[in-house]
């Protein structure tokens, strides 16, 4: 592993003007397809990406319209870590030098669908960046609940009526599970902190060996937002404590961002359709779920 | 700017023409994705302090330094309004599509 203090910051200033995810047809406002079009430029035209099922690969690759501009694959649904392990053996096989692979998978393809292949890929240490955009339902297929759909989500999987406040179940703990792998470099980031992503993807591009990035992306289709405040929302669910900016790495967790005081949870849920229905005992359940979380972190990775 | 450009897509008339197999040439873009826009981003140059917030938040990534000026792509351009709801000076106004 190189000296991550040798690393050059990226800054807008200094990011490359080249485009490599362009021209793609994401709806407007689209949390995941900033993530990708951020990652590819840190990473550079020299990547391989391998794409499963999903939003970015239904909209990057509609023939004869191809907006990458980088060596990019779909992948079979489950099988997106197991791709890009392949791409690696076979550009280490062809001697090829100088080049990342990555694969960008939503949260059903990483989390529920593709978990098991990303766990191998991680068991061999294979050298994949793997980024996971968090936009928390199955949004390409109509906004199914996925294992990171939160608590009182509204999906059509999980309508919210008299008898269920939507989801029923709480959030899979992405992040830990990755990094109960014993990962070289797992970390969680909000396109809201962009900064703080392009950085994160920047410090696994240097990294040789399995990393991992959990990225929370809006989706103003399946959340019912405005499509201009997609990155405010992002922003937000950090804000208020809903999601956690850290990174695992060399055994070790690190809290990047610790709020002495949350933003307002209830403001977030209500400014979203999806949680529109949600009752003051919902909302009630989702706050003391949110602090037994914080205080278990705040106690064990500071 | 550094992006890829619109190329004009001749239609296979025969399925000899299609591609062999399940590629494509990488950044072939024969669309443009304008005409979903319902409003326009415009950029007052003289509030604008040049922070590149618009830049780094547009997910479609049609703002780009025109020198030392902010430039947008329309062709590309969805008309989502995050640059100007993210600008901290407010310099990004949009405007509505006349038909």
């Amino acid at each position: 592993m190189s000296n991550m203090l040798d690393i050059k910051k990226i800054t807008p200033k200094n990011i490359t003007d080249k485009e490599l995810f362009y021209g793609h047809k994401a709806c407007a406002g689209c949390g995941g397809s900033l993530a990708v079009r951020l990652a590819l430029k840190v990473l550079g035209e020299r990547t391989y990406a391998a794409l499963p099922a999903g939003c970015m690969s239904a909209v990057g690759f509609i023939y004869p319209q191809m907006a990458f501009k980088n060596n990019a694959i779909i992948t079979p649904f489950p099988g997106v870590a197991s791709m890009a392990s392949g791409i690696e053996a076979g550009a280490k096989a062809l001697g090829i030098e100088d080049y990342k692979t990555v694969a960008f998978a939503g949260d059903g393809g990483t989390a529920d669908i593709g978990f098991q292949a990303l766990s191998g890929m991680i068991d061999r240490d294979d050298n994949v960046l793997y980024i996971c955009y968090d936009n928390e339902a199955y949004m390409n297929t109509g906004i199914q609940k996925s294992g990171l759909t939160p608590f009182g989500t509204k999906t059509t999987t999980t309508p919210a009526g008299k008898n269920l406040p939507g989801s029923i179940t709480h959030k899979k703990n992405l992040f830990e599970i990755i990094a109960a792998h014993d990962i070289k470099y797992a970390a969680t980031a909000s396109i809201g902190y962009p900064q703080d992503f392009i950085n994160k993807v920047n410090k696994a591009k240097h990294i040789k060996g399995a990393t991992f990035i959990h990225v929370y992306a809006s989706c103003p289709t399946g959340w019912g937002t405005p499509t201009h405040t997609s990155v405010e929302i992002a922003k937000e669910a950090v804000d208020c404590g809903l999601f956690y900016l850290a990174e695992y790495e060399n055994g070790e967790f690190k809290l990047n961002k610790n709020p002495k005081e949350f933003a307002s949870a209830a403001e977030y849920l209500k400014k979203q359709g999806r949680f529109k229905h949600m009752t003051e005992e919902n909302i009630n359940e989702v706050v003391a779920q949110r602090d037994m979380k914080w205080e278990r972190m705040r106690r064990k990775w500071l | 700017m550094n992006k890829p450009q619109k190329k004009d897509f001749i239609k296979p008339k025969h399925i000899n023409d299609y591609p062999v197999g399940p590629q494509f040439e990488a950044g072939h873009l024969a669309d443009i994705n304008a005409g979903w826009r319902t409003v326009r981003p415009v950029v007052d140059h003289e509030a604008c302090i040049f922070c590149l917030r618009c830049y780094i938040v547009c997910p479609d990534g049609t703002i780009f330094k025109d020198g030392d000026k902010i430039g947008i792509d329309y062709d590309y351009c969805k008309g989502c309004g995050v640059c100007a709801h993210e600008c901290p000076k407010d310099a990004i106004s949009m405007i509505k599509e006349e038909l």
